[in-house]
C-alpha cells in the first residue's frame, strides 16, 4: 500500500517535472534546425513560474466554467498520465482504468477546454472550440482501432499488462507489421491530440490557423500556467504511451531500486528521442489546412485498420 | 407485491380521474394529477426493486370474457428492471410537472394533460408487465394513442399537428408488424399467453422464425427509432410538453428495447443464426452514427435531444447485437456481458436523457424559445439548471466518471472481446463497430459542448435570454434528483452490475457478476483484471486529488490569487453577442467534412448597393441539411401509394347500385372459387 502510494507519487512528480522539459527540447531542436540559437531547454519552467506569479485577468462575460476548466484539464490529464507506465511496467493505479479510460479522461479535458473557449464570448475562442471538435472527433476512431490492434497482440486492454508482457517478450507475434502500423497510426494521433504541426501549430497566434491557442486565448496568470502545463503533460502522456507500449524494453518489471533507476533513464531517453522526432517533423512540414487534416487522420485510421487485418491474417 | 401493484394501478387511475373533480382550478388539478403519479411511480420503484430481488417471477392473471384476452401480469427480473426505470423517470417527471404545467395553463386543460400523463405512465408500465400477447398489444396500442394525444397537446400549432400525424402513422405501421409477429407465435403455440410463446415445444418453423425476427425488428424498431425508421422521432418528441418528452425519449422508446430482448432471448429462446446479431449490430452502429450526426445540425434544443435518442438506442443495440452474436456462437459469458452493457446503457440513457429534456423544458419555461441561437449566458442566470444540465451533458458525452461512461466502456469491452468469436468476418466487423462508437462518442461530446456552450455560456444572444430567471423549486428538485442518480449510477457499478446480472442470467443461463467485479466490487473487470479494468470511484477520487494538487501548486508557486475582472478584448470595439460563435458556426467544419452525409443545400443571396458592388445592402443566407431518408425512402413509398389509390379510385362510382353489384359479383366469384 505504502509502496503503491510512493510509486504513484513518484510517477506524478516525474510527469510534472519532465513535461516542460520536453516542450523546451522540441523548441530547441526546431531552433537549431532553423540555424537559430534558441532559448534554453529549461525556458518553459521559467515561463510557468512567471505565469503562476502574474495577476490573472478574467473576462466579465465568463461564468465559473472558465475558472474551473484549467483545474479540470490539469487533473484529468494528470490522472490519465498515471495510467500509463513510465518507469515500472505495473503501475499501482492500473486497476482504476484501462486504455479506454485513458482516452476518455483526455476527452474530459478537451470537453472543458471547448467550453472555456466558448465562455469568454469572443469569436476566437468559439473558432478554436469548433475546430478542436472536428479534429478530436476524427482522431478518436483511429486511436480506438490502433489501441485495439495493440490490445489484440498483448491479449489485454490494460496498459500495465500490455507493457509488462511486451517487456518480458511474452505473447509477441513473429511479424511486427501490425504493431508498426498501429504505431504509425498512434503517432499521427499524438500529433493531432497534442496539437502539433502539421495539424495545429502551438507557436502561432494567427486566427486563420490556430486551434488550441484560440481556445485558451483569454487565459492569463495561474490559469494559463495550469493549462500550459496540462498541454505539456498531455504531450508527455502520449509520448510515454508510444514509447512504453511499443518499445517497453528497459522498463522495470519489479519494484527494485536499481531496476527503477534504469527504467527511468531508459524512459527519459525514449521520450526525448520521440520529442526530437516531433521537432524534426515540425521543421520539415508546413501546417495543413484545416480541411486537409481529415486526409491525414484518414490515413491514420486506415493504418490502424490494416494493422488489425494484418494481425488476423498473420494469426490464421 | 400485489399490494404494491394495486397501489401503482390505483395511483395512476386516481391521477387520471381526480383532476376532473376540480374543474377550473388548474393548480389543484396539477397537484392532484402529479401527486398521484408521484405516489404511483414511487410504488413502481419499490415494486421494481422487490421484483429484482425475488427469486421467482410473480404472476397474477384475471380471465376476461373477451375471447383470447386474459389480463395476465408477470413480474420477472427483466420486467422489474424496466418497471424500476420507468417509475424512476416517471417520479422525476411528475415532480417537474407540478410547476412546469403552469406554463401551459392558458393553452390547454391541465386536468386532461394530467390525466393523459398518468395514463401514459400506466400504459408503459403495463407494457413491460404484460404476460399475454393480446393484452400486450392492447396496452402497446394504448401507449401509442395516449402518447399521440400528449404530442398534440399544443394542437393549435400546425407543425405540432403534423408531428402528431406523422407519429400516429409511423407508430401504427410499427404496431402492424408487431401484431403479425405475435400472430406467427400464436399460430405455432395456439395461445396468446407468453408462457405458450416461450414453450420450446411450440417452436416456430425455421423460415417463419427468420420472418418473425425481421418483423419484430421493424415493428419494435419503429418505436425505438432505429435508422431508417427514426424519421418521426425528431418531430414527435420535441412537440410534446417537456416532461412528456422526457418520458417519451427516456423510457417509451425503451419499451421497444424491452420487447426486443423479450422476443429474441425469451420467445425465440436465444437460439439464432449469427447474422441476426450482425443485423442488429449494424442497425445499432448506423443509428448511433447518423443519430449524432443529425443531432449536430439541429439548433432546436429539443430536436437535438431527440436525435440523440436515436444515437443512444443505437449504442444499446450495439450491446444487444454483440450479445446475440456471442450467444449464437455459444459464448454465454460474453453474451451476458454484452447484454448487461446494453441494459446498463438503457437505464443510464433513461436518466440522463430525462434530465436533459427536463433541462430543455426549464430553458423553454424561462426563455419561451427552443432555438439555441437565442440562448446564451444562462449559466449565470440559472445556475441550478445549468449545473444539472452540465451533469447530463457530461453523462451523455460519456465523460468519466459519469454513468454514460461506464456503460459505453462496457459496450467497448464487449466489442473488443470479439476476438473470441471464431468467425473471421465478425472479428473484423465488431472492432469496426467499436471505432464507429468511438466516432459517435466524440461527435456527441462536440454536440454537447455546442449545446451547453452556446446555451449557457458567454453573453445572452437575445432579449429572451437576458430576461431569463431560475425556474421554480419543483423543477429544480426533479433535475437535481436525476443528476444525483446519473452520478450515482456512474460511481456505483458495484451495486448496479449484480442487479443487472439477475436480469440477464435467466436468458444467458450464466451468472457473471462474480467474473465482472474484482477487488470487492471496486473494479469492473470483464473476463479478468488482466484483460481490462475500470474503477470509477478510483477515477473520481483521482480527479479530485489531482485537481487539489493543481490548486496546491497554484497556491504554492503563484502570487496573489486575486484576479482582475475586465471585459473580453473585442479587437477594439465593444463586445456584443453578435460577435459570439453561433451554433451554426460551431458545427460548420463538421458539416463540411461530412458533406457526403449531410448534402447541405446552401443559398446565399446578396443585394448590392447601386453605387458600388463592394458594399452589400442585404444578405440572405439559408442552409438546409437534406432529409435523405424522407426524400429517397419515404417520398417514393408515399408517391407509390398515392398513385395506386388514384388508380383504384375509378371503381368508386358513388352509386349505391354499383356497390351492390360489386358485392354480388364478389359473392358469385367466391362461390365459383369454392366449387
Amino acid at each position: 500500500m505504502i509502496l503503491a502510494l510512493v510509486l504513484t507519487a513518484a510517477h506524478a512528480m516525474i510527469l510534472l517535472a519532465i513535461s516542460p522539459l520536453l516542450v523546451g527540447l522540441i523548441r530547441k531542436v526546431k531552433a537549431r534546425l532553423q540555424l537559430r540559437q534558441g532559448a534554453s531547454v529549461f525556458q518553459p519552467y521559467a515561463d510557468l513560474v512567471k505565469l503562476f506569479r502574474k495577476e490573472p485577468v478574467i473576462s466579465t462575460t465568463t461564468s465559473w466554467i472558465f475558472t474551473a476548466a484549467p483545474f479540470v484539464v490539469f487533473s484529468s490529464t494528470l490522472a490519465a498520465g498515471l495510467l500509463v507506465p513510465v518507469f515500472i511496467s505495473h503501475v499501482p493505479l492500473s486497476f482504476a482504468g484501462n486504455i479506454i479510460a485513458l482516452v476518455y479522461l483526455l476527452a474530459l479535458g478537451t470537453f472543458f477546454l471547448m467550453l472555456a473557449g466558448l465562455d469568454a464570448g469572443s469569436a476566437f475562442g468559439g473558432m478554436g472550440s469548433s475546430r478542436e471538435a472536428i479534429v478530436a472527433s476524427l482522431t478518436e476512431p483511429a486511436m480506438m482501432l490502433s489501441v485495439f490492434a495493440i490490445a489484440l497482440t498483448a491479449g489485454s486492454t490494460n496498459l500495465s499488462t500490455v507493457v509488462h508482457q511486451t517487456a518480458l517478450l511474452q505473447g509477441i507475434v513473429t511479424d511486427p507489421a501490425p504493431h508498426l502500423m498501429a504505431f504509425a497510426a498512434l503517432f499521427i494521433v499524438t500529433l493531432a491530440e497534442a496539437g502539433r504541426v502539421p495539424i495545429d501549430n502551438p507557436a502561432t497566434h494567427l486566427e486563420l490557423t490556430m486551434i488550441h491557442e484560440a481556445m485558451i486565448l483569454e487565459y492569463s496568470g495561474r490559469y494559463l500556467a495550469l493549462i500550459e502545463w496540462a498541454s505539456a503533460l498531455k504531450l508527455t502522456v502520449l509520448l510515454s504511451l508510444m514509447a512504453n507500449v511499443f518499445a517497453p524494453w528497459g522498463i522495470a518489471t519489479t519494484p527494485e531500486p536499481a531496476g527503477l533507476g534504469i527504467g527511468l533513464l531508459v524512459y527519459l531517453v525514449k521520450v526525448a528521442g520521440l520529442a526530437v522526432a516531433i521537432g524534426v517533423i515540425e521543421c520539415m512540414f508546413a501546417k495543413l489546412r484545416l480541411f486537409r487534416v481529415t486526409d491525414l487522420l484518414g490515413v491514420a485510421f486506415i493504418l490502424a485498420l490494416l494493422g488489425l487485418v494484418f494481425f488476423y491474417i498473420l494469426r490464421s | 407485491m400485489l399490494i404494491l401493484f394495486l397501489l401503482l394501478f390505483v395511483g395512476y387511475a386516481a391521477g387520471a380521474l381526480l383532476p376532473f373533480c376540480f374543474p377550473a382550478k388548474p393548480r389543484t388539478q396539477s397537484l392532484l394529477a402529479h401527486g398521484c403519479a408521484g405516489v404511483a411511480s414511487g410504488a413502481g420503484i419499490v415494486l421494481g426493486l422487490v421484483g429484482l430481488f425475488s427469486p421467482e417471477p410473480w404472476t397474477v392473471s384475471v380471465r376476461s370474457t373477451v375471447p383470447f384476452l386474459s389480463l395476465a401480469v408477470r413480474l420477472d427480473t427483466l420486467s422489474s428492471f424496466f418497471v424500476f426505470t420507468i417509475s424512476l423517470v416517471g417520479l422525476a417527471a411528475s415532480i417537474f410537472a407540478v410547476d412546469y404545467v403552469s406554463e401551459l395553463e392558458r393553452k390547454v386543460s391541465i386536468g386532461a394533460l394530467g390525466a393523459l400523463f398518468n395514463g401514459f405512465l400506466l400504459s408503459m408500465t403495463l407494457v413491460v408487465l404484460a404476460d399475454d400477447g393480446f393484452f400486450f398489444l392492447i396496452v402497446w396500442e394504448l401507449m401509442s394513442v395516449v402518447s399521440y394525444l400528449l404530442v398534440v397537446t399544443e394542437h393549435e400549432k400546425a407543425d405540432v399537428r403534423y408531428a402528431g400525424l406523422f407519429y400516429f402513422i409511423m407508430t401504427h405501421i410499427g404496431t402492424a408488424f408487431v401484431a403479425v409477429t405475435f400472430l406467427f407465435l400464436y399460430q405455432a403455440s395456439g395461445s396468446f399467453s407468453f408462457e405458450a410463446f416461450r414453450d420450446p415445444a411450440h417452436r416456430l418453423p425455421e423460415d417463419i422464425r427468420t420472418l418473425a425476427f425481421l418483423m419484430a425488428l421493424i415493428g419494435f424498431g419503429t418505436k425505438a427509432g432505429i435508422v431508417p425508421l427514426h424519421v418521426w422521432l425528431p418531430y414527435a418528441h420535441p412537440a410534446a410538453p417537456s416532461h412528456v418528452s422526457a418520458l417519451m425519449s427516456g423510457v417509451m422508446i425503451k419499451t421497444a428495447i424491452y420487447a426486443l430482448v423479450r422476443m429474441y432471448f425469451d420467445f425465440l429462446d436465444g437460439q439464432f443464426p449469427w447474422w441476426w446479431g450482425f443485423v442488429v449490430l449494424m442497425v445499432g452502429a448506423v443509428s448511433a452514427l447518423l443519430g449524432v450526426m443529425y443531432a449536430l445540425m439541429e439548433h432546436d434544443l429539443k430536436s437535438l435531444l431527440a436525435y440523440h435518442s436515436v444515437e443512444n438506442i443505437g449504442i444499446i443495440l450495439l450491446g444487444i447485437g454483440a450479445a446475440m452474436i456471442f450467444q449464437s456462437h455459444g459464448l454465454k459469458e460474453l453474451a451476458a456481458l454484452a447484454l448487461l452493457a446494453g441494459l446498463y446503457h438503457t437505464i443510464n440513457h433513461a436518466m440522463f436523457k430525462a434530465l436533459l429534456f427536463l433541462g430543455a423544458g426549464s430553458l423553454l419555461y424561462a426563455t419561451h424559445t427552443r432555438n439555441m441561437e437565442e440562448y446564451g449566458g444562462l449559466l449565470r442566470r440559472m445556475p441550478w439548471t445549468g449545473a444539472a444540465f452540465l451533469v447530463g451533458a457530461a453523462s451523455i458525452a460519456a465523460l468519466p466518471p459519469t454513468n454514460g461512461f461506464v456503460s459505453e466502456w462496457l459496450v467497448f469491452q464487449s466489442l473488443f472481446l470479439s476476438f473470441h468469436v471464431p468467425d473471421m468476418f465478425l472479428k473484423l466487423m465488431m472492432p469496426l463497430a467499436a471505432s464507429i462508437l468511438a466516432l459517435t462518442g466524440m461527435l456527441a461530446l462536440a454536440c454537447f459542448a455546442k449545446a451547453f456552450g452556446i446555451s449557457f455560456l458567454a453573453l445572452p444572444r437575445s432579449p429572451h435570454a437576458r430576461r431569463a430567471e431560475e425556474v421554480p423549486v419543483s423543477m429544480r428538485a426533479a433535475m437535481g434528483l436525476l443528476a444525483v442518480i446519473c452520478v450515482g449510477l456512474g460511481l456505483g457499478p458495484m451495486v448496479v452490475v449484480p442487479l443487472l446480472d439477475r436480469v440477464v442470467a435467466p436468458f444467458t443461463e450464466v451468472s457473471i457478476a462474480g467474473n465482472i467485479l474484482a477487488m470487492d466490487g471496486w473494479t469492473l473487470a470483464p473476463v479478468s483484471v488482466e484483460f481490462s479494468s475500470l474503477s470509477t470511484p478510483a477515477i473520481a477520487l483521482l480527479l479530485v486529488a489531482m485537481g487539489a494538487l493543481g490548486m496546491a501548486l497554484a497556491a504554492l508557486i503563484g502570487g496573489s490569487a486575486q484576479a482582475r475582472r475586465y471585459k473580453t478584448w473585442g479587437c477594439g470595439i465593444a463586445l456584443s453577442p453578435r460577435m459570439e460563435y453561433t451554433a451554426t458556426g460551431f458545427v460548420q467544419p463538421i458539416k463540411r467534412v461530412f458533406a457526403t452525409v449531410y448534402r447541405p443545400a446552401v443559398k446565399l443571396e446578396t443585394e448590392f448597393l447601386e453605387e458600388s458592388r463592394y458594399f452589400a445592402k442585404r444578405r440572405h443566407f439559408e442552409f438546409h441539411v437534406e432529409p435523405v431518408f424522407q426524400k429517397y425512402l419515404y417520398d417514393p413509398i408515399i408517391a407509390f401509394f398515392t398513385t395506386m389509390a388514384d388508380r383504384v379510385k375509378v371503381i368508386q362510382g358513388g352509386s349505391l347500385h354499383l356497390y351492390l353489384m360489386y358485392i354480388f359479383a364478389t359473392l358469385i366469384a367466391l362461390l365459383l372459387f369454392t366449387v
